[in-house]
């Protein structure tokens, strides 16, 4: 996909049906759905730097226990350390920050990968709980 | 999204419906709130009732709307916040920012 917000729209349909056809309850869904949700974001602003000649890739990958999305981008990356944290009293009132916060309360897991030739590689991983059919399934929006 | 307004008592009520999320309803937001400044409103109280999703960019309009109506000396709430709406302001501890209701009679007449 290229790096324009409405595309996040995009993503987050072909999110849901994945998540529709493992029959998950509504609030693990739209913990999930949220949290790809920031995770395309900050792809497209901080990675991407909203260029929309950019591309931000998503790749799903279901195995019935768990869910693993991983974004990448093609930014410069960042310091993981250097993150400060909204909920400090001094940053409280900020608007901004906040996008790695929800990714790690939505999700289980998040790491990322800095690639030698450029780009950052979010990873969101999610054991699901309400799961109730058995698909192995990957897919991927470009 | 769409923004209704209206008057009650003389608090400017806003009811966002849909989405308040990146490059969508967080300008919206941001835009029925700066009218409702020129406007001469000085409190608001924003009815989340009809909001489906909010992301860390709805949250962070929110957080300009209150600090710019509070720094103009006016007063900004919430009303009928959704469970998910609820959730996320716990995690982000803005839940101890906002003053939120349940019942919008009581909200219009705590301004």
């Amino acid at each position: 996909m290229g790096s324009r917000f409405e595309d996040i729209e995009l993503v987050q349909i072909v999110i849901a049906e994945s998540l529709t056809r493992l029959r998950l309850d509504d609030d693990e869904s739209e913990d999930i759905a949220l949290a790809v949700r920031e995770a395309v974001a900050n792809a497209i602003k901080h990675g991407n730097r909203e260029n929309p000649d950019k591309r931000v890739e998503v790749e799903v990958r279901l195995d019935g226990v768990e869910i693993e999305i991983r974004v990448t981008d093609e930014g410069r990356g960042f310091n993981p350390a250097g993150i400060r944290d909204p909920r400090e009293t001094e940053n409280l009132l900020r608007p901004d920050g906040r996008g790695i916060l929800f990714m790690r309360e939505f999700m289980d897991d998040i790491d990322y990968t800095f690639l030698d030739e450029g780009g950052t590689v979010v990873t969101l991983r999610k054991r699901l709980v309400s799961c109730s059919s058995e698909p192995t399934k990957e897919e991927e929006v470009e | 999204m769409k923004i209704d307004a209206r008057h009650e008592k003389g608090v400017t009520i806003l009811e966002p419906r849909g989405k308040i999320t990146i490059g969508v309803g967080d300008v919206a937001l941001r835009n029925a709130v700066a009218e409702a400044l020129t406007a001469g409103a000085s409190d608001i109280l924003v009815n989340l009732e009809h909001v489906t999703t909010i992301d860390s960019s709805g949250i962070g309009e929110l957080v300009s709307a209150y600090t710019t109506v509070t720094n103009r000396g006016g007063k900004l709430k919430l009303e009928k916040i959704p469970p998910k709406v609820s959730d996320i302001l716990q995690i982000t501890q803005l839940i101890q920012v906002f003053e939120i209701y349940d019942d919008e009679k009581e909200a219009v007449d705590s301004f």
